[in-house]
């Protein structure tokens, strides 16, 4: 593989990851204002014991995505940067709320629920912008005559912003669904198990519907990309294949604890769909970065540069590597913290 | 107002309110982790209450300085693409440590907060000095971007083309260590003088020899102390930060002292405020000599004044004033730290004077103050350039507009950021005054995360 190649993997598997945290993060913090009153359920709880030490795991994310966008392309990163002003900062602003009154909620009790709404409702609005960094660089919302202008009435106007929007709202409950019915399992907490399960079963659906809405408007607004990425319908079959595995696996066998399906296998079919479908959109997406002004290859940062980021990478990899598994280790099997008594 | 002074604004603003919990967010781990070694050492359940209680408070900032560093982080390419586009191609290297740095600290911090009842003493110093060591590199190699800004190396410009790249030369830049150093060193004041200024203050509100009383006297004392050590190192590398400005932004120097005649046996202007028409420092005091002593060790050094450069590349003046600001609050916070060690441990009285008092809980805000001044002085005084002498900020700043809508958006935002984030500190220790800790810990042992 060339180096421009070795990047844009790197990128694509930033993008993924944070794009699979942060659905869990954001989502977490959706349930966990949903069902705020259902004390017998502690299906807050559990979506409170998973959000709290994970959040600023997460975030730090989405520092890493940006960073390694300039560090690798910063051509690309000029033109982003610009395009992005008013929708990043956006983002940002959503970004600063939630996460603030995420901590606030967890220390002053007596105001928890306006601020767990706050955090709720701020956080499923951030996937849907962050998401449209997506159809951005599709690029028809762009002017690229007079410097390159984000034409932000016709990117707000336009169906193919909100199938993605949506799409990523209802992934967002999707997966966060399944993962905390994982969760919740693996507490041994019966209820909030089953509240989990049933909202995974009725957002799984909407979500692949968004799916297709976002080919169907892609179709009309985007072809370029569209074309491309039916010359791999076979991997996209596939990917839906994931996701129907996905749903055996919340039906089928029930354990000696009368908990239905099995949810480790649910969360593991589903990434392999997303990871799949992911990989469909970013191979017909290449060699652009932004259609059609911006590609890989013109954003591209200086060898040298490439080359010392890319050791770090390495080193940063192995130093971190057993901090991630000591982490995982305390906070997503230590039954001691998973079937804590709240 | 135009463009590049509405993006100015708004990125200044944001670090100027970034970079309150990001110096508390690197001076207060190492205060909890003096805590937890006094603990360790002593037996005194005091000092483990203090790490309990400075964890939280150091939990709720990290609400505020967590996101808004994404800001800064993010906010740097959206404002700033023509700098982040060469700084992409030359100096992505701090940013991608930086990194590193910041999941070590989050992943541990998480640990040392929400398993810290399920791990072992051991492993809970190990977490906090991990967290510690993450905070600092993350100050550090960020600060490593900022000393690029002023003495860029590693790269040559031929026909407006990058060449010639050496990441690891750029990131060793001629100022890193000391420009680097000095954030580190001065963050570590903050943080002990801002929870000095707390205890300080909770002491005048308590009766005298009770238990309360005694416990903020013992936090008082360990942040004094280690306030004044490092404020003490940081005048010592302030002091060779102003020799590398000497030698290499002999204009920023210039600027910073007022100097507009080149000369040997150059006077220190202290104080005062810079006159452009009548090129002078108005309402100072002048030390004959000093400043050449100073900039290069000898009287004779000739130090460079701003009439040698043309005047549009003169950094603004008002940067005298600030710098001179840094500096007397710096000495003025060592000569707290000296005077508090002098009246307890040599003159041996029992409690301070209440003006003395006060001045420990004026001592927290003027340390924040001395990074304001520090900051906006190192950051102006380095204009019109963002890349010294290689890029200007008016080919930097983004070409979109809408940035005066944005501005208004972030600033309402920080506000509510910083009403919130103090009515919470408020609200929380009011709920949990000193007292419930120490009768808690001394019933039994209680996890840092209740």
């Amino acid at each position: 593989m060339t180096q421009v190649l070795i990047a844009i993997t790197i990128l694509w598997g930033f993008v993924f990851i944070y794009a699979v945290m942060a659905t869990m993060d954001f989502g977490a913090g959706f349930w966990s204002m949903l069902y705020i009153n259902h004390d017998k359920t502690k299906a807050t709880n559990i979506a409170n014991r998973y959000l709290s030490p994970t959040w600023e795991v997460t975030n730090t994310f989405i520092v890493a995505l940006v960073v390694a966008v300039y560090s690798l392309f910063p051509g690309a990163a000029y033109s982003l940067g610009t395009v992005l002003l008013v929708p990043g900062s956006m983002i940002l602003l959503l970004l600063a709320i939630r996460s603030a009154f995420l901590v606030f909620s967890h220390v002053a009790d007596d105001y928890r629920k306006p601020l767990t709404y706050i955090t709720g409702i701020t956080g499923l609005l951030i996937p849907g912008l962050l998401i449209s960094v997506l159809p951005i660089s599709h690029g028809p919302y762009i002017d690229f005559e007079d410097g390159q202008t984000l034409l932000l009435g016709k990117l707000f106007t336009s169906p193919h912003e909100y199938a993605f929007f949506g799409f990523a709202v209802a992934s967002t409950l999707f997966l966060s669904s399944l993962l905390l019915a994982d969760y919740s399992k693996a507490s041994r907490e019966f209820e909030a198990y089953k509240v989990y399960r049933r909202d995974a079963m009725i957002i799984g659906p909407i979500s692949v519907l968004m799916a297709f809405l976002i080919m169907v408007t892609m179709k009309n607004e985007a072809n370029w990309i569209y074309e491309r990425m039916m010359e791999d319908v076979t991997i996209l079959l596939i990917s839906l294949f994931g996701f129907l595995v996905a749903g055996a696996a919340l039906f089928l066998p029930t354990n000696k604890e009368g908990m239905k399906g099995m949810p480790r296998v649910a969360v593991v079919a589903v990434t392999f769909q997303y990871v799949l479908a992911s990989y469909v959109y970013g191979n017909a997406h290449l060699p652009y970065i932004i259609y059609p002004e911006v590609t890989i290859q013109s954003g591209f940062t200086d060898p040298n540069s490439f080359r010392a980021v890319f050791i770090t990478y390495i080193v940063g990899f192995i130093i971190l590597f057993p901090g991630f598994v000591y982490f995982w280790s305390l906070f997503m099997k230590d039954k001691r913290y998973l079937q804590q008594k709240n | 107002m135009d463009e590049l002074v509405l993006a100015r604004s708004l990125f200044g603003t944001t670090m100027a309110f970034h970079i309150i919990f990001a110096t508390l967010g690197v001076g207060i781990p190492l205060m909890i982790l003096v805590a937890e070694i006094m603990y360790q050492r002593t037996n005194d359940l005091d000092y483990s209450v203090m790490a309990k209680r400075w964890t939280k408070a150091f939990a709720v900032l990290l609400g505020v300085g967590i996101p808004t560093g994404t800001i800064a982080g993010v906010q740097l390419s959206l404002l700033w693409p023509g700098f982040m586009e060469v700084i992409g191609r030359v100096m992505a290297l701090p940013f991608q440590i930086e990194i590193y740095a910041f999941f070590i600290e989050a992943l541990f911090m998480s640990i040392y907060v929400y398993a810290a009842n399920r791990i072992a003493p051991w492993m809970r110093i190990i977490s906090l000095i991990l967290v510690a060591i993450g905070g600092l590199a993350s100050a550090v190699l960020i600060t490593n971007v900022h000393a690029f800004e002023g003495t860029p190396a590693g790269f040559n410009i031929v026909d407006g083309e990058i060449t010639n790249v050496d990441p690891w030369k750029a990131f060793f830049n001629p100022s890193f260590f000391v420009t680097a150093g000095h954030v580190a060193l001065s963050a570590y004041v903050v943080g002990s003088f801002t929870i000095a200024s707390v205890a300080a203050f909770k002491m005048l509100r308590t009766p005298f020899g009770s238990r309360v009383y005694k416990f903020h006297g013992k936090a008082l004392m360990i942040c004094l102390f280690v306030g004044g050590v490092f404020a003490f190192f940081t005048a010592i590398n302030g002091h060779e930060s102003a020799q590398m400005l000497h030698e290499y932004q002999p204009e920023k120097l210039a600027a910073a002292e007022g100097l507009f005649e080149t000369q040997t046996h150059a006077p220190l202007a202290i104080g005062g405020f810079t006159d452009r028409e009548e090129q002078e420092v108005k309402w100072g005091i002048e030390i004959p000599w000093a400043l050449s002593f100073l900039a290069g060790n000898s009287f004779d050094t000739e130090v460079i004044g701003l009439n040698d450069f043309p005047e549009e590349y003169w950094p603004p003046l008002f940067v005298h004033t600030l710098f001179n600001a840094m500096v007397a609050i710096g000495s003025l916070l060592i000569l707290l730290a000296l005077v508090a060690y002098v009246w307890k441990k040599l003159l041996k009285k029992d409690r301070y004077p209440k003006w003395m008092m006060w001045l420990f809980v004026a001592g927290g805000p003027l340390s924040i103050l001395a990074i304001e001044f520090g900051w906006i002085f190192a950051c102006t005084g380095r204009q019109p350039w963002t890349i010294y002498r290689i890029l200007s900020t008016e080919d930097s700043v983004t070409t979109t507009g809408n940035i005066a809508v944005l501005f208004i958006l972030f600033v309402t935002v920080y506000a509510i950021l910083a009403v919130a984030v103090v009515l919470v500190l408020l609200y929380y220790f009011k709920r949990n005054p000193p007292q419930k800790d120490l009768d808690k810990t001394e019933s039994k042992e209680i996890p840092l995360s209740t």
